[in-house]
């Protein structure tokens, strides 16, 4: 589904965070990457949908190339849900107006059809009885629930999730990944970066290890935790363990 | 301090009959309210041309600053808004009024009413683009990616995400560059354009009394400013509905 080659990144062409990564995601999986923080794993998983542009390689999805010219990169995004850390909902729109604005905006749905669609994807989220209020008035929990219904009203093919949990109090971890538990059961492909080991090993179909802008290993969860074979790895495990 | 008392006794004893030589007699009155109207006229659609130039301008600007690699087209357009900021804001207003006038349409003969709005709402634009490139500033990236990574183009995400929520952060410093607009069309004079100001004046200049029809026009022009800053407080707690908590 996404097929990535040979993909750096370099900042102000000096700092090179992503020093060659290769991938192939395939329908279904769920792929989840970890590492130190600063090792590139945001920047890989911004550069799928091209919120990054990459300095050098390919990235592949559904079979297109998305970043080539002439390439309607709008039209990609739209088949591709992002979760962001700070949530991101719109402050200035209720909690239904940030789920139905893009499908109404891009005429993929009628405001009926859309409203309907958003009261069921929040009753899935238990949530409906926030239909109306402000983001501002909710928990960082619920905003990030939200902010998953509010991508999931796209329909889309794939979801990316930039550390979800990462901005949120302890307490409140547990309803996000909840949420994503069971987006993971109903079949979607995700690709997550996160640091809830828990997560990774229970939900996982592959983990991937990423230091110093390179994949170092990638496994299914059960080899990655209890035979890791890199020795950086070992050292992040033992750290956080 | 018997100069004071004294003037405040000759003040009451001529007040009715000041009144009545510089606001009543010839009908002068109407010279203010005539000028009061080409104010408000000159005002209203300079502000209008204001926002017009400046939102543009503002989103020129703060577009080319996130543009990794602009075109040469887009480079000429960021250079010539860098321009326009630079030379509106470093000159009067006076010298750009007398220069629409006087040089632009020299050769035109163009309506004073209309000159008056060009040099206004084009001074205006210019301060008007930094506010609003400042609150576009002012909105978390964030929220300019979610409405990218929802599919939405570069213009429908500044438009139903980033502006909105700029136009809040910016609605008291928007506010007084309109208050401030509307005293500076006072200086319509120099192009012999007749509003309140200039109507006052030519009162006193009648009736070689300068306390009444100036003082009148300054009270109007305070009784407006005030009914703005109130519309401005009152647009303001309206947007800021979804703050509450």
């Amino acid at each position: 589904m996404i097929v990535v080659k040979n993909l750096h990144k370099k900042f102000n062409s000096e700092i090179e965070v992503l020093r060659g990564v290769d991938q192939h995601i395939r329908p279904g999986e769920k792929v989840v990457i970890v590492g130190p923080s600063g090792s590139g794993k945001s920047t890989f998983l911004r550069c799928l949908n091209l919120l990054e542009q990459p300095t050098q390689g390919e990235i592949w999805f559904d079979g297109q190339l998305i970043n080539a010219k002439n390439v309607d990169i709008d039209k990609v995004r739209a088949r591709m849900g992002m979760v962001f850390q700070h949530f991101n909902l719109f402050s200035h729109k209720t909690v239904i107006q940030n789920i139905t604005l893009a499908p109404i905006k891009l005429k993929l749905q009628s405001p009926e059809e859309a409203k309907e669609n958003a009261l069921q994807l929040l009753r899935r989220v238990g949530l409906e009885d926030k239909a109306d209020a402000y983001p501002s008035q909710i928990s960082g929990g619920q905003k990030q629930r939200i902010a998953i219904v509010r991508s999931l009203a796209m329909n889309p093919k794939v979801m990316l999730f930039d550390e979800p949990t990462s901005a949120l109090d302890p307490e409140m971890v547990g309803e996000v990944l909840d949420v994503m538990k069971e987006l993971a059961d109903s079949g979607m492909t995700m690709v997550v970066v996160t640091h809830e080991m828990g997560f990774a090993r229970e939900i996982a179909t592959r983990v991937l290890f990423m230091d110093d802008g390179k994949i170092l290993e990638e496994a299914p969860p059960k080899e990655f935790f209890s035979n890791p074979e890199n020795p950086r790895l070992k050292e992040f495990l033992s750290k956080i363990l | 301090m018997s100069f004071i008392i004294r003037f405040i006794n000759n003040f009451i004893d001529n007040f009715s009959d000041k009144f009545y030589q510089n606001i009543i007699a010839e009908n002068r009155w109407q010279l203010i309210i005539k000028g009061l109207l080409i104010t408000l006229e000159v005002t209203f659609f300079a502000v209008l041309l204001g926002i017009v130039i400046g939102f543009v301008v503002a989103i020129i600007r703060s577009t080319y600053e996130t543009t990794v690699k602009p075109n040469l087209l887009f480079k000429i357009i960021n250079f010539i808004s860098k321009v326009y900021l630079t030379v509106i804001r470093g000159t009067p207003v006076i010298i750009q009024l007398l220069i629409v006038y006087f040089v632009i349409f020299a050769s035109v003969d163009i309506n004073k009413v209309v000159a008056a709005v060009i040099a206004f709402g084009i001074n205006s634009g210019a301060y008007v683009a930094e506010i609003v490139r400042s609150g576009i500033m002012s909105v978390d990236k964030g929220q300019f990616e979610a409405g990218r990574s929802l599919g939405l183009n570069y213009f429908q995400t500044m438009i139903t995400i980033v502006l909105p929520q700029a136009l809040k952060n910016i609605l008291p410093a928007l506010g007084n560059e309109f208050i401030v607009l509307l005293k500076e069309t006072s200086v319509s004079g120099y192009i012999a354009l007749m509003d309140l100001t200039k109507a006052a004046d030519t009162i006193r200049s009648r009736t070689y009394e300068a306390f009444f029809p100036l003082l009148t026009a300054a009270f109007i022009y305070l009784i407006l400013v005030m009914i703005l800053s109130a519309g401005v407080t009152r647009l303001e707690r309206w947007l800021r509905k979804s703050d509450r908590r």
